[in-house]
């Protein structure tokens, strides 16, 4: 947990990240991603990124804007069918992809939050998605090994957050913010809204303030 | 070759049935949908104690989101606008998964490109090169407690959808349960397909022609019923 403050310009936090960072972005579709951490990024130009999410968003929106502008170098994530992009620079070589069925990519993210190094699901047993992994028998059923996922960095999305950087989420914008924060070796948060310390009913908070590094609200 | 139910009714008799096989369970049910026709369940299970989750975390999935009730935030897992049903949650992605691997959802409803005479099903990716995404499909058929595939009984080109080997990538192995389609409801019992109901329009030589994989017929045989 970082001493200093929060609170940043997103200038200041985007100077955070180096090129060719592993960075987690949260979202599904076009709901709940970090939309200003995104646009910045995109601006920023920096290149040979390992971008670990569910999707790119769509063509030119959002995460899309990543791949359009030549910044990626490599995708984990699940389902890239929203944005053809993705299949056209995979089949050019252009950048290299790995699929993980989408529970197995967010336990993934997960494990790695707890200080699980693997841990083995049922899901793709015997498909093309399980070619090179180890797999193992429990009960007669085949299990694969999947390995926890870590990143250099997190940029997510959250509603509100208060003064110390608890974080709150608005309905299914909540997606993979929470596990990301808590992955990632530097969480970068974006939030509708700041309020002060004590506001938030200690009841509601999703994501408690030590996994959250930096904070900026949107514009 | 001729269609023997048109599309849109084809969509609607399988999404009624499918809804019809939860109905008749009478008790608290949880289901997940895929896109397409599976949605459409939704539908035909208004006013009943069926909960409806969405892996991309919510449970207690509404209608979808009329005109005025947009909010790009709130979505169903084919990123459709929906509504939100008294006593509904949200959850991230990780705890939405655990449900679904934990054996805590009672049915996933897919489609599927193909769907073997050994219950193996087809339907994360057609490999043309222009596709690459597998979604929640793997952790679905292998973690929902029954898994119920609608799908219509051809492909555009009048093919078989029904095989005798997925010809296709393979989602998940032997884990069908129920197939239904405009023209037939097949059972997966003791691994055999087994046809239940047959639509009126067919009659058992014509789907028999239609249907490549191998299937025995029931001594109940009915017609399909909404």
């Amino acid at each position: 947990m970082r001493d200093q403050n929060k609170f940043l310009s997103i200038e200041q936090a985007l100077a955070e990240i180096k090129a060719g960072s592993r960075i987690m972005i949260g979202g599904f579709g076009l709901a709940g991603y970090p939309e200003q951490l995104v646009e910045a990024l995109a601006a920023s130009g920096l290149r040979d990124l390992t971008i670990i999410s569910n999707d790119l968003g769509s063509p030119g929106v959002g995460l899309g804007k990543l791949l359009t502008n030549g910044q990626i170098k490599a995708l984990i994530g699940n389902y890239y069918n929203w944005n053809p992009e993705v299949a056209e620079a995979y089949a050019e070589g252009r950048i290299q992809v790995t699929l993980l069925p989408q529970g197995s990519f967010a336990e993934a993210i997960r494990a790695a939050s707890v200080g699980i190094p693997a841990f083995y699901s049922a899901a793709s047993a015997g498909t093309d998605l399980a070619v090179g992994k180890e797999t193992r028998e429990f009960s007669g059923r085949t299990y694969v090994l999947e390995r926890a996922i870590h990143a250099d960095v997190a940029l997510i999305k959250a509603h509100k957050a208060d003064g110390l950087g608890n974080l709150v989420y608005y309905k299914t914008a909540r997606n993979f913010n929470p596990i990301m924060a808590a992955a990632a070796a530097l969480t970068i948060a974006e939030v509708d809204e700041i309020v002060p310390t004590g506001a938030l009913d200690p009841e509601s908070i999703v994501t408690p303030h030590i996994f959250v590094d930096v904070i900026i609200r949107s514009a | 070759m001729t269609t023997l139910v048109p599309d849109s009714e084809a969509r609607v008799r399988i999404a009624r049935r499918i809804a019809r096989e939860f109905l008749e369970q009478n008790r608290k049910l949880v289901i997940n949908l895929g896109v397409g026709i599976p949605t459409m369940v939704t539908n035909y299970i208004q006013g009943r104690d069926i909960f409806i989750q969405a892996e991309n975390g919510m449970l207690g999935v509404g209608r979808l989101a009329g005109e005025d009730e947009i909010d790009r935030q709130l979505i169903n897992a084919g990123r459709q606008p929906v509504t939100e049903t008294p006593g509904c949650s949200y959850f991230d992605s990780a705890a939405s998964f655990g449900m679904i691997r934990g054996r805590h959802v009672d049915a996933t409803v897919i489609g599927a490109f193909e769907v073997d005479q050994e219950g193996n099903i087809a339907n994360w990716i057609n490999p043309n090169g222009k596709q690459l995404g597998v979604g929640g499909a793997m952790d679905l058929v292998t973690g929902a407690k029954q898994v119920i595939v609608g799908m219509q009984h051809l492909t555009r080109d009048g093919t078989a959808k029904l095989v005798k080997r997925c010809s296709m990538p393979i989602t998940g192995f032997a884990e069908v349960d129920i197939v239904v389609t405009e023209l037939g409801v097949f059972y997966f019992t003791d691994a055999r397909l087994v046809l239940q109901e047959i639509a009126p329009e067919v009659s058992l030589e014509t789907l028999t022609v239609l249907t490549e994989a191998q299937f025995v017929v029931s001594r109940n045989l009915k017609t399909i019923t909404v």
